[in-house]
């Protein structure tokens, strides 16, 4: 069992839960994700690690079915069956010279730990970070504080500047193009960052989400394909070369429990869990 | 032993084989001829004095026939039900040669189940002993390796990357072989024996290389757990499963219970499992039992496959299609799976194997209408933590380098059980796990 520290609300629907597991917090690094199972009935999913403080770590989540569902139900001081971590490969961190982070709704979750790794590394770090709108917006403060520069747009103009992060990006790039960039966000979002680097061959990173089980390399469930060979993303990523990843098939295979997820849904909030529809 | 009819237990997931009574247990023993040089301990890999139980048994003396088979296995109930018999201790057995051999696994389970109703008596451990034993993965090997080590006052730590203990015992073998609660209580015992098991930890990451090797001794039980693919186009369509991910979604997560447990699984529909192990059995029957139309489709003949005889005939009775001497060459789809092709296979001279080898027959593809479609062309060991460990020697296949001690290319690192060997069996896994654990105690016994 391992227990919550703190919850809470960050932006709509999107929650920050801290959970003492010191044998993931201890040896976590940038780009690293756990998987966690709530109770005797529940499903392994993974969540990145956005963050480490002593013995726990945090995790930022999108309450989108019923798992994190689950979990955004639960308060400071409930339990978690099994928390495992870190896991997949840390990012690559190495003295690059300038980097740009890019992160696109939950996915600026995984930034701040990797901006701070990266400086540690002696780069200089700008960061970019969208939303749909202002109230969608996370860790903006932490952002600030980690990057040298942070570049904000909302699709709908309601705070910073208007549009995509990839207007901006695509900016930095003719300007003054970076060593390398990390793109992470929603896959439809990471094709088309992403997509923007190419031209300009520079070295671009994506975080990839594929349906997992064990996330420890035994079943095969996160295969992705890069660079026409098929790889496992919970042990040989989640990070990848973003111009050789077929986003494609990333997209298609997080599909592959549509019908099943809505119907799980359907069995929560209609009480089939016993808890009369609270979660 | 009585199996439960076909077509009562494809609707459910309890045991097919409700195991025998204690009268035929006394009669099955009073067969055996007590033979003077025992073939059946021949045949069983980790030497179980097979004669000395059954004449306990025949005396109905049953908890001191399992105080037997416990000197040289700590895990019967599992072994009585997933033993490959026919080629190990009854195929050895002396009766088969003319008539029937003895029933030692039916037997051996009797005993286990037996004990397990009527109160388990915990084997006595030596004397504490100050070194520290980090064992890494909770499979057979590992269990073992603890067990004996724990026994002789070492104090054990096994740590396990999965949320539950076991291994393959619990991700990978289906309920209606081995019952959940049959390992759990197994693996009780060996708590029992003052073994620490810590799950959630995988070796490598949640425990980092360094504080491992803090240990006085490592045995390094991770097993053969990473899935093979056959390469061929469309393997990573929708309902495409590797049969580790088929089984573990399954017998670890429960999914044949969703959407009361929240883990998906494909169900109904036509199920293609490619293989002929008892991997590509279980899954064949997993799928059968969710509803599935089940074809299994094998490259060589019946007599090949590799799967225990009797699940091979447990399937058949369940209505499981098989089509021998058959190869898929396409997995066909657009976004989500609807056939596979496969082609004939015409049998050829015998390989090293002493198997047919076996070559496509040119125009002679069909295509089989399927909704998902399981690979159990087979596992080998995860290199993860093997990577990790500076000096640490990979062979061909990717199995751990060991000697005939178990002993790896690094002082104090040991190495037992699939790991080792590549996908082999629960008993072989033990019988080397006992060779580990021994090596380890002459290490610090000086001897
Ligand atoms: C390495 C990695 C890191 C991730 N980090 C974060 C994070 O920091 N914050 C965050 O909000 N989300 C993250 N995700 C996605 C997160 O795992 C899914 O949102 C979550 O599993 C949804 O579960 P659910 O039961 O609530 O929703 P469901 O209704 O079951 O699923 C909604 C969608 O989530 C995806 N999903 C479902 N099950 C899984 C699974 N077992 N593994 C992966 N994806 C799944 C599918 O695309 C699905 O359509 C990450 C995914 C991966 C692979
Ligand atoms: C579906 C199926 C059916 C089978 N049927 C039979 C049968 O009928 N009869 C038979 O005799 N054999 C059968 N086998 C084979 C048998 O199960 C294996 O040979 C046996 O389990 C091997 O034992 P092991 O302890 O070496 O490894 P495993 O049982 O594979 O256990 C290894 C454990 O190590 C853990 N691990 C791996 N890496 C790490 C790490 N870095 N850190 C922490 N933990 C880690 C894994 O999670 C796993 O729990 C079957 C196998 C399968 C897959
Ligand atoms: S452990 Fe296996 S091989 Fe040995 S006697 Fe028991 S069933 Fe036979
Ligand atoms: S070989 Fe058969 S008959 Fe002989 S001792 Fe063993 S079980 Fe009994
Ligand atoms: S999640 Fe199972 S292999 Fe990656
Ligand atoms: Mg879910």
């Amino acid at each position: 069992m391992y227990q919550v520290k703190s919850a809470r609300l960050l932006a709509e629907n999107v929650y920050e839960t801290w959970i003492e597991a010191p044998h993931v917090s201890r040896n976590a690094e940038a780009g690293q994700f756990l998987v966690l199972r709530i109770d005797d009935e529940g499903e392994r999913i993974p969540l990145t690690i956005s963050g480490v403080d002593g013995d726990c770590v945090r995790v930022i989540f999108m309450a989108v079915g019923t798992t994190t569902e689950k979990l955004a139900a639960l308060k400071t001081g409930d339990a978690i069956h099994d928390v495992v971590g870190p896991l997949g490969q840390p990012s690559e961190v190495h003295h690059f010279g300038s980097c740009v982070l890019v992160g696109g709704g939950v996915g600026i979750a995984c930034l701040p730990i990797i901006a701070k790794a990266l400086k540690e590394s002696g780069n200089s770090v700008i960061g970019i970070i969208g939303a749909r709108n202002k109230d969608l917006l996370i860790l903006e403060d932490e952002m600030k504080e980690a990057c040298d520069e942070l570049i904000i747009t909302t699709d709908d103009g309601s705070y910073g500047i208007k549009g995509f992060a990839a207007g901006p990006l695509k900016e930095i790039c003719e300007s003054r193009p970076p060593d390398a960039v990390w793109v992470i966000g929603p896959a439809i979002m990471m094709k088309v960052t992403s997509g923007v680097t190419k031209p300009f061959g520079i070295k671009t990173f994506v975080s990839l989400n594929p349906v997992m089980v064990d996330g420890t390399g035994m079943c095969g469930s996160c295969r992705v394909v890069v660079n026409g060979e098929t790889k496992f993303a919970c042990v040989d990523g989640p990070e990848f070369d973003a111009h050789q990843v077929d986003f494609d098939l990333l997209m298609s295979r997080q599909r592959f429990y549509h019908p099943e997820e809505k119907e799980s849904r359907e069995h929560h909030h209609s009480g089939g869990c016993g808890c009369g529809g609270h979660h | 032993m009585a199996d439960r009819s076909a077509e009562v237990r494809i609707n459910d997931f309890s045991e097919v084989d409700c195991g025998i009574s204690a009268e035929e247990a006394v009669i099955e023993a009073e067969r055996c001829l007590r033979c003077k040089k025992p073939a059946c301990v021949e045949g069983c890999p980790v030497g179980i004095d097979i004669p000395g139980f059954l004449k306990y048994i025949e005396e109905e003396d049953f908890r001191s026939a399992i105080g037997i088979i416990k000197n040289s296995n700590m895990l019967p109930a599992i072994c009585g039900r997933v033993c490959p018999q026919e080629v190990q201790c009854e195929g050895e057995c002396i009766l088969g040669v003319k008539g029937k051999p003895i029933a030692i696994g039916a037997l051996e389970r009797f005993l286990a189940d037996w004990e397990r109703e009527h109160g388990v008596t915990v084997p006595e451990s030596k004397e504490k002993r100050k070194e520290r034993i980090a064992i890494v993965g909770s499979g057979p090997a590992g269990l073992t390796a603890a067990a004996e080590l724990a026994r002789n006052g070492f104090s054990v730590t096994i740590f396990e990357a999965l949320h539950a203990a076991g291994g393959v015992l619990i991700y990978g073998i289906p309920e209606f072989r081995l019952p959940k609660k049959v390992v759990a209580a197994e693996i009780d015992e060996v708590k029992r024996l003052g073994v620490l098991i810590r799950t959630n930890h995988l070796v490598g990451r949640s425990v980092p290389v360094e504080e491992l090797l803090s240990y006085d001794a490592i045995i390094i039980a991770t097993g053969a757990g990473l899935p093979a693919f056959m390469g061929i186009p469309g393997e990573n369509l929708i309902g495409v499963y590797s049969a580790n991910e088929f089984l573990t979604r399954v017998n670890l997560m429960h999914a044949n219970a969703f959407p009361q447990y929240d883990t998906p699984v494909k169900r109904g529909g036509n199920v293609v499992v490619i293989g002929g192990g008892n991997v590509a059995m279980d899954s064949a029957r997993v799928a059968r039992r969710m509803g599935a139309d089940v074809t299994l489709v094998y490259r060589r003949r019946q007599e090949d496959m590799p799967a225990r005889l009797v699940e091979v005939h447990h399937a058949e009775e369940e209505g499981i299609r098989f089509l021998t001497c058959t190869n898929p060459t396409r997995i066909l789809g657009e976004g989500t799976v609807t056939g596979v092709e496969v082609v004939s296979m015409d049998m050829c001279e015998l390989d090293d194997s002493g198997r047919p080898s076996a070559k496509p027959i040119p125009g002679s593809e069909q295509i089989i209408p399927a909704d998902v479609v399981i690979e159990a062309i087979g596992q080998s060991p995860n290199p993860l933590l093997i990577r990790m460990i500076e000096g640490l020697v990979r062979e061909k296949k990717g199995n751990l380098k060991v000697d005939e001690k178990g002993r790896t290319t690094v002082p104090k690192i040991f190495a037992a059980g699939d790991v080792a060997t590549g996908a082999a069996t629960v008993i072989l896994a033990m019988g080397a796990a006992k060779v580990a654990a021994e090596s380890v105690r002459k290490m610090f016994d000086g001897e």
